[in-house]
C-alpha cells in the first residue's frame, strides 16, 4: 500500500474516533439555557420534555468503545500499512500463484507472524499428518482389512467421489460401479491408485460416418450377442465381419482391454446401458467418459486411503 | 452557541447532509483505497479473459440465478479449503463485472469447480441433478439443452468488458459471434463452469 493511502486511511480512521469523542463531550455539556432536570417547554399530548443528561451507563459504554477502538488498532492491522503489534492476520493476501501462496506461508513463519489460516493448517497437520503417514507406509491390500483406515477412506470417498460414483459406490449410467469387481482400467491397488492420481479419458469414437446406420445396426446385433442375447442371426453374422474395427480396442473376442479402458462386452455389464437403443447410441455418437485427476485435490497420502477403500469394496466378490 | 443541536434537529436538509458525510467516512476508508491497490487490481498470473462461449455461459449462470444458491468465494478456513481447494484471492476476480461471489450456500461453493467433474457429469447433472446426486434439491435445467445461442450480442459483451479493462483483442471480439453461434446453452454453461477457479496455478 502506498504511503498516501496509508496516511489517508489512518487520518480518517483516527479522526473519526477522535471526532466521536469530541461529539460526546459536546453533547454532555448543557447548552440549552435550561437548567438540568427542568421543563424544556415542549409538550405533546400531555407528555413533557425534561432537560436530562445522557444516561450514565450509555456514556460509559460510548467511552469504552472508543478505548476499545484504539486498543484494536494498536494490536491488529487496520491503520493503513501498520500491521499491528501482534503481527496477526487472517490469511496471506496478495497472492498471484500457488507457489507464491506456499512461499508466503514460509515467510510468515520465518517472521513469526500469526497467520490464523496457517495456524489452522499447522494444527491439523500436527494431529493428522502422523496418521496419514502411518497409513501411507502400509500396502493397500492390508489397509483394505483395517476398519479404521477404511473409515477414513470412506469419508474421503463421500466427499470427493460420491457425486459421480454414488454414496454406495455403485455408480450409475455413465459412471462405473466400483463394487462389482468389473474394471475398465484394472482393479489392482496400483491401477486404482493410478486412476485416482492421473485421471482417465475414455475415447469410444463415433461410428456413424464409418459404418452408416445399417452397419451400426449389424454391429449392435453382434455386440449384444456377445453377452448371450438373442439377436437376428443374419445381422449378427454381418456385424461380426464389421467388428474387426472394434476389435482393435475391445479385442477379437470382445473381452475388452484394460490398458485402453475398453470395456468387456461379453459380461452383460453396461456402463451406458445395455438396451438395443443405448448400445446403438453408443456406437452412433461415441462415448468419452472422463475420470478427473485427484492428484492436486487429495495428494498422494489421501489417494492411498481412497484407493484402499475402493479396493476393499469388491474384495468379497 | 445556544442549543445548536436544535438547528440540526429542525432542519431535515442539513440533517441529511450531515448523515451522508458521516456514513461516507466509512466508504472513504473501506472502499476507495481498494480501487487503487495492486492486491485488488492486478490479476493472478494465470488469469485469462473468458472465451466468448464462457462469457455466454456466465450470462446464463446469472440468468438462471445460480448465484442465489451457489457462492464463488472460498474463505481462508481449513474446513473450506479441504473441500474446495485454495481460498479465493482478490487477483482472481479483477475481471469480473459484476463479481458473482454470492453469499448463500444452499449448494456447494463453485469458485474452483473447474476440472472437478467431467463435462458429461455436468450435462447429466444440469438436466436432472438427482440422476447423479439422489439427495440433491437443485432444480433441473432441461431447456439449456434445447436453446441455441444466436451470438447476436456476444461481440458487444466482450467489447463492453474490454471497456472495463479486460484485455480482449480485436480478433476476440470479431470472432465472438462465430465462436458461439449455433451452440447450445448447456455447452456455454459447462464451458463457464469448467473455467472457474483454474487461474490460480
Amino acid at each position: 500500500m502506498s504511503s498516501f493511502w496509508s496516511i489517508w486511511i489512518t487520518v480518517i480512521t483516527l479522526g473519526t474516533i477522535i471526532g466521536c469523542f469530541l461529539l460526546l463531550r459536546w453533547c454532555l455539556s448543557n447548552k440549552t439555557g435550561v437548567p438540568e432536570g427542568e421543563d424544556m417547554h415542549h409538550e405533546y399530548d400531555g407528555i413533557l420534555e425534561i432537560n436530562n443528561q445522557l444516561p450514565r451507563w450509555w456514556t460509559i459504554m460510548f467511552y469504552a468503545t472508543i478505548v476499545w477502538g484504539f486498543l484494536y488498532f494498536i494490536l491488529y492491522p487496520g491503520l493503513g500499512s501498520f500491521e499491528g503489534v501482534l503481527g496477526w492476520k487472517s490469511s496471506n493476501q496478495d497472492i498471484r500463484s500457488l507457489a507464491e501462496s506456499e512461499q508466503a506461508r514460509i515467510d510468515a513463519k520465518a517472521n513469526g507472524d500469526i497467520v490464523q489460516y496457517d495456524r489452522e493448517l499447522d494444527f491439523a497437520e500436527e494431529r493428522f499428518a502422523p496418521i496419514f503417514a502411518a497409513y501411507a507406509k502400509q500396502p493397500i491390500e492390508s489397509l483394505a482389512q483395517d476398519p479404521e483406515a477404511l473409515k477414513v477412506g470412506q469419508r474421503l470417498f463421500s466427499q470427493n467421489c460420491s457425486q459421480c460414483h454414488g454414496s454406495d459406490a455403485r455408480g450409475q449410467r455413465g459412471f462405473p460401479n466400483l463394487t462389482d469387481n468389473d474394471w475398465l482400467y484394472g482393479g489392482t491397488p496400483a491401477k486404482i491408485t493410478e486412476t485416482l492420481t492421473l485421471g482417465r479419458q475414455a475415447a469410444m469414437p463415433a461410428q456413424l460416418a464409418a459404418m452408416g446406420e445399417q452397419g451400426i445396426e449389424e454391429v449392435v446385433a453382434y455386440a449384444l450377442s456377445l453377452s448371450g442375447r438373442q439377436v437376428d442371426p443374419d445381422l449378427k453374422e454381418k456385424g461380426k465381419v464389421r467388428f474387426a474395427i472394434c476389435s482393435a480396442c475391445h479385442g477379437p473376442d470382445g473381452k475388452g482391454n484394460q490398458a485402453l479402458g475398453a470395456p468387456n462386452l461379453t459380461d452383460n455389464i453396461w456402463l451406458y446401458g445395455g438396451s438395443h437403443k443405448a448400445v446403438t447410441e453408443t456406437l452412433t455418437y461415441g462415448r468419452n467418459g472422463v475420470m478427473p485427476s485427484f492428484k492436486k485435490t487429495l495428494g498422494e497420502e489421501k489417494i492411498h486411503l481412497v484407493a484402499a477403500y475402493v479396493y476393499s469394496l469388491s474384495q468379497d466378490k | 452557541m445556544k442549543n445548536a443541536h436544535e438547528i440540526i434537529e429542525k432542519n431535515v436538509g442539513l440533517l441529511t447532509i450531515l448523515i451522508l458525510v458521516a456514513i461516507s467516512l466509512g466508504a472513504m476508508v473501506e472502499i476507495t483505497p481498494l480501487m487503487f491497490q495492486q492486491q485488488t487490481m492486478k490479476p493472478v498470473d494465470g488469469l485469462e479473459p473468458y472465451t466468448a462461449l464462457e462469457m455466454e455461459g456466465r450470462d446464463i449462470y446469472i440468468r438462471e440465478g445460480c448465484v442465489g444458491c451457489h457462492s464463488q468465494m472460498i474463505r481462508p478456513f481449513r474446513a473450506e479449503t479441504e473441500r474446495y481447494g485454495h481460498y479465493s484471492v482478490a487477483g482472481e476476480s479483477v475481471w469480473e463485472h459484476p463479481f458473482l461471489w454470492g453469499s448463500k450456500r444452499t449448494g456447494p461453493d463453485l469458485a474452483r469447480v473447474g476440472g472437478r467433474y467431467s463435462d458429461e457429469w455436468h450435462r447429466v447433472h444440469l438436466r436432472n441433478p438427482r440422476d447423479v446426486v439422489p439427495e440433491s434439491n437443485m432444480p433441473g435445467f432441461p431447456w439449456l439443452f434445447e436453446n441455441q445461442l444466436s451470438g447476436e450480442l456476444t461481440a458487444k459483451k466482450l467489447a463492453v468488458f474490454r471497456d472495463f479493462g479486460v484485455p480482449y483483442t480485436d480478433e476476440d471480439i470479431a470472432g465472438a459471434k462465430a465462436a458461439v453461434e449455433g451452440k447450445y446453452e448447456i455447452d456455454a454453461l459447462v464451458a463457464y463452469l469448467q473455467s472457474l477457479g483454474t487461474a490460480l496455478k
